[in-house]
């Protein structure tokens, strides 16, 4: 499957308050009501500016650290980011936005510019910067993670499997 | 700073094609608890599903695992008596949605005989130790991200989301990749008005924020055998601040003597072989470390206290699961005492447990603070995740032990905030500045 959307690139260490303020997760469960915070800290544009069309979020590296919130993934999910970009990840929003069905990719974003028009195909492999004409390498997902987002996620995969079957 | 370089290439693929040729090397403590809960000869790289001895969520995360629990058709947990809920980080509810997670939370332990923490109980990442839930040698992971915390004694703990954290109350198991190992000696010896808290805030500094990202932290040296249970906490509690998924420590006679009296399970203290390999070893000499403070906002923007003497603040916060056990309401009360909190600074305390909460007023401690003019609240994470109790105003500087200074962390993103111990906290509620605390150790 093929996602086409503009880039929206911002820099290193993004934590998860950045994404989702503590004083905003504490409130409810109600990911469509909390999106509109996303990346509030950094951009208070951003959910305006990706809601209507999708976007990809571009970062440096050691996206996601800190807090280990599942809100981080979802509000971005819900505020229709596509795919996250980043040179590196930290570990549970990794974890988490598997799990979630947010798609994360490890790739170098020195090669992305903000705004532009970007192609992931994440079955084939590969991530299309129409803007600058190239095509960027993108790490393969651990054969793990591959497995639970075939199967749909965790959750789907409980269910199918009534346990881990890894 | 000296650093050994790395040992090997990517540690599995490298001992798979070797096992054949050469006797394998010993296993850190992170290399053992994963081959004992998983029933494999587990080494870094490998993954594995682990038996875990217990599972905690938070009032932030529990709600959404109680959701994924729902989602995958499981009505009860795998064992209530290794499954607890904490109602902490926004403790008691300030608003409504709050409060109807909480009731969330209530109902779910009802329906499932899981463990409730109610308000007013404290910060889970003291009651899980301090109520015996998790013992030396075991694995249990947390939807928490300072789960961590549980390796100063001994426990490989690590912070996890809330679908992972309902898969493991599911099953009782969950998916790991077997960490590579980072091992930091700190040697020589504490100077006076030096704490545990400056040498982990020491460490962010050196090596940053994505420093030991997918590895676990071993702490060893003569420096971490001569601090207290407490004090080691604080040192693993901050190991995620570098990334890390685990910052262990060996348990020694202290751990076993902090743990008398804490419910009925065993210890199993799990030390690392002589010959365990690790990825990188850092050497750091203690006696050169003074009190550290780190800047806004980042964990791993930090400076010898030196360099930001004279900040003025308005509001000092001494508690979280990173400094809010006895030691260090004790710490801060020996430096108030008898003294005032300066006129232009609110001092906000929180004890890290309703345990502590009592110890410290049959100490003396609370009265002290409380005299010197410390507001205190609910044993709880308010303050530091910014939900209550404690949001700073437009522009102001606040001092706090906690663990985190993100823009907005506690609760306004036009407020900064500097982190350090709960000597440098106190030493600079008295002067409406930050203050280095050597002053008050001769």
């Amino acid at each position: 499957m093929e996602i086409t959307a503009k880039a929206f690139k911002y820099g290193d260490d993004i934590n998860t308050d950045y994404i989702i303020s503590g004083k905003y997760k504490f409130k409810s469960t109600d990911m469509e009501a909390m999106a509109v915070h996303a990346m509030e800290e950094l951009d208070p544009e951003y959910f305006n500016k990706v809601k209507p069309n999708g976007g990809f979020l571009v970062a440096g590296t050691n996206f996601g650290m800190g807090s280990s919130r599942e809100q981080a993934p979802l509000v971005l999910i819900h505020s229709n980011t596509k795919a996250v970009l980043a040179m590196t990840f930290a570990r549970i929003f990794y974890r988490n936005a598997i799990n979630t069905g947010l798609p994360v990719v490890e790739c170098d974003t020195d090669l992305i510019g903000d705004g532009d028009e970007l192609v992931l195909d994440l079955t084939g492999g590969v991530l299309r910067n129409v803007t600058q004409g190239i095509d960027i390498a993108i790490k393969p997902l651990p054969p793990v993670m591959a497995q639970l987002l075939a199967d749909g996620g965790l959750v789907e995969h409980f269910k199918k499997h009534g346990g881990f079957a890894l | 700073m000296r650093v050994t370089p790395e040992l090997r290439p990517s540690s599995a693929s490298f001992l798979r094609e070797q096992r054949s040729v050469i006797p394998l090397p010993g296993k850190t403590i992170a290399e053992k608890i994963f081959s004992a809960h998983s029933g494999t000869d587990a080494h870094a790289g490998d993954i594995v599903v682990a038996d875990v001895d217990f599972v905690m969520g938070q009032d932030g995360t529990s709600p959404l695992a109680i959701r994924a629990l729902e989602r995958m058709g499981v009505e009860k947990v795998f064992d209530p008596a290794k499954v607890a809920l904490v109602m902490d980080h926004s403790s008691p509810s300030p608003i409504e949605g709050v409060s109807a997670l909480h009731t969330i939370m209530r109902e779910f332990g009802k329906k499932t005989g899981a463990k409730i923490y109610d308000v007013g109980c404290g910060v889970c990442h003291q009651l899980i130790p301090e109520a015996g839930h998790v013992v030396p040698g075991d694995l249990m992971v947390g939807c928490d991200s300072h789960t961590c915390t549980y390796g100063a004694v001994n426990v490989f703990s690590t912070g996890v989301g809330s679908t992972d954290g309902a898969a493991a109350m599911a099953s009782g198991k969950l998916w790991f990749k077997v960490p590579d190992s980072m091992k930091v000696t700190y040697e020589g010896a504490l100077q006076p008005g030096v704490f545990s808290k400056d040498l982990i805030l020491y460490l962010a500094g050196q090596i940053g924020a994505d420093g030991a990202t997918y590895e676990a932290i071993e702490f060893h040296g003569a420096v971490i055998d001569e601090l207290s249970v407490d004090a080691r906490m604080t040192i693993s509690n901050m190991a995620i601040e570098v990334g890390a998924k685990a910052g262990l420590m060996k348990a020694d006679a202290k751990t076993l003597a902090w743990y008398a009296g804490r419910g009925e399970r065993v210890p199993a203290p799990v030390d690392p072989d002589a010959d365990a390999v690790y990825a990188k070893s850092l050497t750091f000499d203690a006696t050169a470390i003074g009190p550290q403070i780190a800047k806004p906002h980042a964990v791993d923007n930090v400076s010898p206290i030196e360099e930001v003497v004279g900040t003025p603040i308005a509001q000092g916060y001494l508690g979280t699961c990173t400094n809010g056990r006895l030691e260090d309401l004790k710490i801060a009360a020996d430096i108030l005492r008898g003294k005032k909190v300066h006129a232009d600074v609110r001092f906000i305390v929180a004890a890290a447990s309703k345990q502590i909460f009592l110890d410290a007023m049959e100490a003396g401690y609370i009265r002290d603070l409380v005299e010197a003019g410390a507001i205190i609240v609910t044993p709880g994470c308010g303050p530091c995740v910014g939900t209550h109790n404690g949001v700073p105003s437009d522009g102001e500087n606040v001092i706090s032990t906690a663990n985190r200074n993100f823009k907005g962390r506690m609760g306004n993103s036009n407020a900064f905030v500097y982190l350090g111990s709960p000597a440098t906290v106190a030493a600079s509620v008295i002067e409406g500045k930050i203050t280095d605390p050597r002053k008050y150790f001769g």
